[in-house]
Order: C-alpha cells, then structure tokens, then sequence
C-alpha cells in the first residue's frame, strides 16, 4: 500500500461532507453530483441557477488552489481516448438512469441510511471493482 | 444567498476531492484493484464523509426549515427497482474503466487535459442519451401503462 494516504483522505472526505451537510442545511438539497448536474440537461427543469452556482463552486476549487500554487489537476490517463469516451458515456448514462453516483448514493445515501442508496453503492463499487480486475489482471495479466 | 451557499459547498465540496486524492483516478483504481497494491484511501474518504454528512442531516432533521429555503427536499424514494440496479451496473462499469466519477470529473475539468475534456463530454452525452430515453418513454402520444416520471431526488 505505497499510495495509502488515511489522514489527508479522511481530511478531505470529512470537507466533502461538510459541503453535502451545509448543502442541506442552507439550501435544504441533497449534494449529489450526478442530480445536480443531470437537472441542467433537461427540458424542463426551473431551478438551473443553483445548480450552476454549486459546479461553479467545484471547477472554481483548483483554480483557486492554483492561484496559492497549486498545479492545475493533470490527471493520468493512461487509456486510449475511445475507451475514455466509452467509460465516459457508461458513467454519464448509468448515474442518470440509477438516480445517482458516489456522492449522492455514496456519500449522502449512507449518511441517510437509505437502503436504496447503499444498494446502489454496493453495486457500482462491486462492478467497478470487477472490471478493474479483468481489466488489470483477466486479460494478459 | 441561495446561489452564494450552493456556490460555497461546491467549492468545499471540490477542495475535499482534491485533499483527499479522489481527483486522481490512479488512487481510486488503486482501491477498487483489490488483487493489485491495494489503496484503502477511499474508504477513509467515505468514512469522513459519512460521518460528517450523518452528521449535519441530524442536525437538519431538527429543524422546521433550511436555513435560505423553504423547506428540505430530501430523496423520498425507498424502493430498488429495476433502473436503479441496471444504472448502478452501467456506472460501476465505466467508474472501473478509468478511475472518474461525475465529482471528480468536473473538478479535473479545470486543467483542461484532453483525456478529461473528452470524459466530460462523453459524460454528458451519456446524461443526455439517458434523458432523451426517459422523454420517448414517459411521454408517447398514446401510452396504455401511464408510466411515472422517474423521480431524480436521489442525487
């Protein structure tokens, strides 16, 4: 475990959850990305405004560490770009139609006890898990 | 003050994902590897979320109002059907192709790299295909079974 890094990531997860329980308590809205996001995209959604203030706020977040210097976030990819898009779409489609991705079911679903949302959790982390070891190990490794 | 609060817990929300590492797909595919040098970061992450959320929606539950609106909108949808199971499949799929989920994915955003432009891009393609889905089935002009709106209160 050469990457294992506890502290700054029960440090950052406790900011996350700070942000989704001061969502709530200002705004009195669950702080799921994938909702947040999805109800720009349709037709007839009213309420585009905070929505757009709140990805503001996300993108906004290493500009601003950028400006105390920070790098700009360069992640590595190391997939072709097809599979990129591929895993892109998969992501886009699947959170839609499951109502919800790490943050939402995840993050705010656990934090609720929502048995819909943990049952959701476990599925897309088993799957995911699933492809990373045929993907890393299953084929060729 | 609504806009300047969704604003700020946004911002609170991207700085978590960078301090804790979840803007770097190589760290989450390092937890999600489990037969590889396993990366148990995430976990904390969650649990520091989790226990802060709880936390905060506690306190929510106490009160008659959120503070700038009228009234909490929590999710009240407590079925597992179908859609949730399939979506959640779909999602895991591409989450263990490359390592994004939406979070971290608009996060990234602002370096502007190629991999995350075209991630994003096919992200919102996905959403899009997902809402012109749910539009031909919803609303045809002679539906027999009267299907409801999907309800989009989980996040």
């Amino acid at each position: 475990m050469h990457n294992f890094t506890p502290i700054s990531g029960f440090a950052g997860g406790a900011l996350i959850g700070l942000a989704a329980a001061l969502l709530m308590l200002l705004t009195g809205r669950i702080a799921g990305v994938t909702g947040i996001n999805g109800g720009l995209l349709q037709a007839d959604t009213t309420d585009r405004s905070w929505r757009l203030a709140f990805i503001a706020g996300l993108i906004a977040a290493p500009l601003i560490a950028a400006l105390c210097g920070a790098p700009l976030p360069q992640p590595v990819m190391n997939a072709p770009l097809v599979v990129i898009a591929i895993a892109g779409l998969l992501v886009g489609f699947g959170t839609r139609m499951g109502n919800g991705c790490t943050s939402g079911h995840g993050v705010c679903g656990f934090a609720r006890l929502s048995g819909r949302s943990i049952a959701a959790t476990c599925i897309f982390m088993l799957t995911a898990t699933v492809t990373v070891a045929i993907l890393r190990h299953g084929l060729g490794g | 003050m609504q806009l300047l609060a969704s604003f700020v817990c946004g911002l609170v929300f991207g700085a978590g994902l960078l301090i804790s590492g979840m803007t770097d797909p190589q760290k989450v595919l390092g937890f999600l590897d489990l037969f590889g040098a396993w990366d148990a970061t995430l976990a904390f992450v969650m649990a520091g979320a989790v226990a802060v959320a709880a936390t905060g929606f506690a306190i929510a539950r106490q009160r008659a109002a959120p503070a700038f609106s009228v009234r909490f909108l929590w999710p009240e949808r407590h079925d597992i059907d179908a859609p949730l199971v399939a979506g959640a499949v779909l999602f895991g799929i591409g989450w263990g192709l490359v390592g994004i989920c939406p979070g971290p994915a608009l996060v990234n955003l602002a370096g502007l790299s190629l991999p995350i432009v075209v991630f994003v891009a096919a992200m919102i393609a996905g959403m899009f295909g997902h809402e012109f889905r749910r539009r031909r089935a919803t609303a045809p002009p002679r539906s027999i079974a009267n299907t409801p709106l999907p309800s989009r209160a989980d996040g």
